[in-house]
């Protein structure tokens, strides 16, 4: 098992570098660049500015070796300078990192506390009313964008209780009542999709394990029902949501470009989004590499907690 | 007798409607009437942000809303009358009979907000760094001043600039709103300081930024005009989506958005807030022009230039569009209403000016059919940016087709658009300009031959336009500059057809009720230091 940690994680570096190398190479190949984004609709925009701007960046130097320069700052873990604000590109991510951080902990709170209830209650009781409840609640989670259930929600404080929450991020633990009164909104937007897909994966495989030999055993054997459920049925469906879960998780981090357009929230999705369209080229490949790296990190996560689950499960 | 009490009515009428105008002109302004109150924190939404912080070298207003209350200008436009230009810093100047001399008294007592005092050498630094930037300082209006020979800082309170040819535009130069004045010894020790810092001497001083989120400023104790700011501070959130900007003064969570908003938001703004929201219009210096590749046939025929925009019935355009986008007003090379603008009846005579939309089109075809263009097929290049583009994209399709055109759109991302209209690689495309004060030199520089200018992306090549430029610029008297504009735009919108203009922009700002000494200008970029703005609740 250590081993295989070892492998796992040593296995992240060349995943890694080949992200670097890719997103660098992307970003040179799509048309326009910052200095155009930038400085293309002034007046007096000329070719020495265009030179001047470019040299300062350093896009005026050969590809390689801008590339090169790119990857021995990240083995230095300097991911340099946002050419777009000049700032240091880790300050710039730590500031939205933490919004992001606590919108997705929140959504997944939300998702969670739904969808494994919901998704067993559907699969224990299939066929009857309960299920069809659940199941329409899901599906319609599922069919509902959750930047419109945003939108809706806005709409909804601004007619009814001609209120809007909060447009500027507090953190938790400066003041937790404006923390929340800002960020409940979009986690429960966002939430309620990502219950829906989690819910309908946790009702098909509870339906799955409910019909294993095990459970039937259990159930000869005379065990109480709930602690069937609980003690054999959950914890071995549970692979497949968590599965989900993470893969939703790490999507969170950086993928909520629209819902935090609506709400205002200066999360890395839209930083995303803005550096892209501002050809920030260092930006968007550090962005792109953090994105990767929670996609790693949670996917190598969700491994290892299938082993907590199922101690069948043994790595080599 | 019937007579007579007809005349005794009439009578009465005039005397009432003299008492009542004379009521009218001496009672005070609405904005003179109210006392300023001090105190408060203006809380205005921003569309975008700034890149770095330095006016000497950005481009976007997404700097100027929230920067520009932290600095003093050399001048400025006046923030009661647009066409009027006042000291800022300069307590009074003098122009040499010659016009090639403009001396400036720098005010006494203006600090730093670190306590230093401003003086001439500062402005003469500041300056130096637009028109003159070191190697590896790059400033974006630098060819504004191309007049401008020497700065000269000859006393602690005197700053002159020393010029090559007389230019009509110095002092409208002088009142940019980018000309932030920075401090002399921090110039000195690095060029680039104020990229990534802030300190200056206007009426706020900064306090944060936070990068995506928001910019907060607060009252300079120190600042040279005694009583104001009336604010305690400001506070520019950064919201890039329009729909929260709307929301957030739906639901006043700010006071203010000063760029603008679209006729239907600002309807369902004044439907939802009734009395609490004030609404300000004008005419705004940003239009949206079409760029007619001249490399490229059937464009380099006059005749097919002149049909494409005699096909365009501007004033019924105007009557709609204005209804769902930011334009409305017809107008020539100058802002309507502005003092070297056209008047209507003179640009009713320019080819797609007039009211006769029909005959217009009848010219068209008849142009068309003579240069071996009829029935002609061209791909129309259009900016992926919704407002207004879209819809003036399909407008002009629309108009187009009226003459028997066949127009094709290709919607290009905005990022990469300005390389397709740079590299050529385009029949006719959409093309914009927005200045940041109301200037013949600003607003006609992009027309002069491509040579001369690289942003003129019709690629045409005019001696007799660069001459007019030429003329206008220099000419000191205004009766006489105006000429020279007229014929400059007679040329280059009727004879020769290099550019289409189509609709000015028309901006439109919604408020707090409670926001008072604010008053719009016709660009986004004027009257920004905030100075004059009190909150009346």
């Amino acid at each position: 098992m250590h081993w295989y940690i070892l492998r796992r994680l040593l296995l992240m570096l060349p995943t890694l570098l080949g992200v670097a190398v890719i997103v660098f190479l992307l970003m040179r190949v799509i048309p326009g660049d910052i200095v155009e984004m930038r400085f293309a609709e002034g007046r007096f925009f000329n070719r020495e500015l265009v030179e001047k701007e470019r040299a300062r960046f350093g896009l005026d130097r050969p590809l390689w070796v801008q590339c090169g320069d790119w990857v021995w700052g990240l083995v230095r873990l300097d991911f340099g300078l946002s050419m777009w604000s000049g700032a240091p590109i880790r300050q710039e991510i730590a500031i939205r990192l933490q919004l992001s951080l606590q919108l997705a902990i929140m959504a997944t709170m939300v998702a969670v506390l739904l969808a494994i209830p919901l998704g067993t209650l559907a699969a224990l009781r299939q066929d009857t009313w309960i299920d069809y409840v659940i199941r329409i609640f899901s599906i319609a989670g599922l069919a509902t964008p959750s930047f419109w259930l945003g939108i809706l929600m806005f709409l909804c404080f601004l007619i009814v209780f001609q209120w809007i929450p909060p447009m500027v991020f507090t953190p938790f633990w400066r003041d937790p009542w404006q923390n929340l009164s800002q960020m409940i909104w979009p986690a429960l937007a966002v939430g309620y999709r990502y219950s829906a897909v989690a819910a309908r994966m946790m009702r098909s495989a509870m339906l799955e394990v409910l019909r294993e030999d095990y459970i039937r055993t259990a159930r000869a054997k005379g065990l109480w029902q709930s602690l069937i459920v609980k003690r054999h049925a959950l914890k071995n469906a549970m692979l497949p949501v968590l599965t989900v879960i993470g893969l939703e998780f790490a999507f969170l981090i950086g993928g909520l470009v629209v819902t935090e357009q609506v709400f205002n929230l200066n999360g890395l999705g839209l930083l995303f989004v803005q550096s892209v369209a501002r050809r920030d080229y260092t930006l968007v490949q550090a962005l792109v590499l953090l994105v990767a790296l929670v996609y790693i990190v949670v996917n190598f996560c969700v491994d290892l907690l299938y082993v907590w689950l199922d101690p069948r499960i043994r790595y080599q | 007798m019937h007579m007579l009490r007809h005349w005794r009515y009439q009578g009465f009428a005039v005397v009432l409607g003299l008492a009542l105008l004379l009521l009218m002109t001496n009672a005070p302004s609405p904005q003179a009437q109210a006392q300023p109150r001090a105190g408060g924190e203006l809380v205005f939404a921003v569309p975008s942000e700034p890149p770095s912080y330095d006016g000497h070298r950005e481009e976007t207003f997404g700097l100027i809303h929230p920067v520009a209350p932290f600095y003093s200008l050399l001048l400025r436009v006046d923030p009661v009358d647009s066409n009027k230009i006042v000291g800022d810093l300069a307590e009074s100047w003098t122009v040499s009979d010659d016009g090639l001399m403009y001396t400036f008294k720098i005010r006494n007592g203006v600090k730093f907000h670190d306590g230093s005092p401003l003086t001439a050498r500062d402005v003469k630094a500041s300056y130096d760094k637009i028109i003159f930037p070191p190697e590896g300082v790059a400033s974006t209006r630098k060819g504004q001043y191309e007049a401008v020979e020497a700065i000269e800082a000859p006393e602690a309170q005197t700053v002159r600039f020393r010029l090559k040819w007389p230019a009509a535009s110095m002092l409208s130069g002088l009142a940019s709103p980018w000309n932030f004045i920075y401090k002399a010894d921090t110039l000195a020790k690095d060029m680039h300081w104020y990229e990534n810092n802030i300190m200056g001497s206007g009426p706020f001083i900064f306090v944060e930024h936070i990068r995506g989120s928001h910019m907060v400023g607060k009252r300079n104790p120190d600042y040279w005009e005694r009583g104001k700011p009336y604010l305690d501070g400001y506070r520019a959130l950064f919201i890039s989506d329009t729909g929260a900007r709307v929301a957030a003064l739906r639901g006043e969570r700010v006071h203010i958005e000063f760029r603008g908003l679209a006729p239907k938001q600002r309807d369902d703004l004044v439907k939802a807030l009734g009395s609490k929201i004030t609404v300000q219009e004008s005419p705004w210096d940003c239009i949206l022009l079409v760029a007619i590749n001249h490399e490229r046939k059937p464009f380099d025929d006059t005749r097919v230039r002149r049909a494409l925009t005699l096909a365009l019935d501007r004033h019924e355009g105007s009557r709609v569009l204005s209804q769902i986008a930011i334009v409305k007003e017809v107008a020539g090379v100058q802002v309507p209403g502005t003092p070297f603008a056209t008047l209507p009846e003179e640009l009713a005579k320019l080819a797609g000016y007039g009211r006769d939309a029909e005959a217009s089109r009848g010219e068209a075809r008849r142009l068309l059919k003579e240069a071996g263009a009829a029935g002609l097929t061209f791909t129309f290049k259009n900016r992926g940016i919704p407002m207004p583009y879209e819809p003036l994209g399909i407008w002009l399709i629309d108009q187009w087709r009226k003459v028997g055109l066949t127009v094709n759109q290709e919607v290009i991302e905005a990022a990469a658009y300005y390389q397709v209209l740079r590299s050529g690689e385009f029949d006719v495309a959409m093309d914009f300009q927005c200045g940041y004060i109301v200037d013949p030199d600003l607003d006609l520089y992009k027309f002069q031959s491509s040579d001369k200018n690289p942003s003129n992306y019709g690629r045409y090549v005019d001696r007799t336009l660069d001459e007019l430029y030429e003329k206008q610029s220099r000419a000191t008297n205004p009766e006489e500059r105006k000429q020279f504009i007229r014929q400059f735009e007679k040329r280059l919108l009727d004879d020769e057809a290099h550019y289409l203009m189509t609709l000015q922009w028309h901006r439109i700002i919604p408020h707090s009720a409670k926001v008072k000494g604010w008053m719009i200008t016709p660009s986004h970029y004027l009257n920004q230091q905030l100075d004059t703005v009190w909150l009346s609740e």
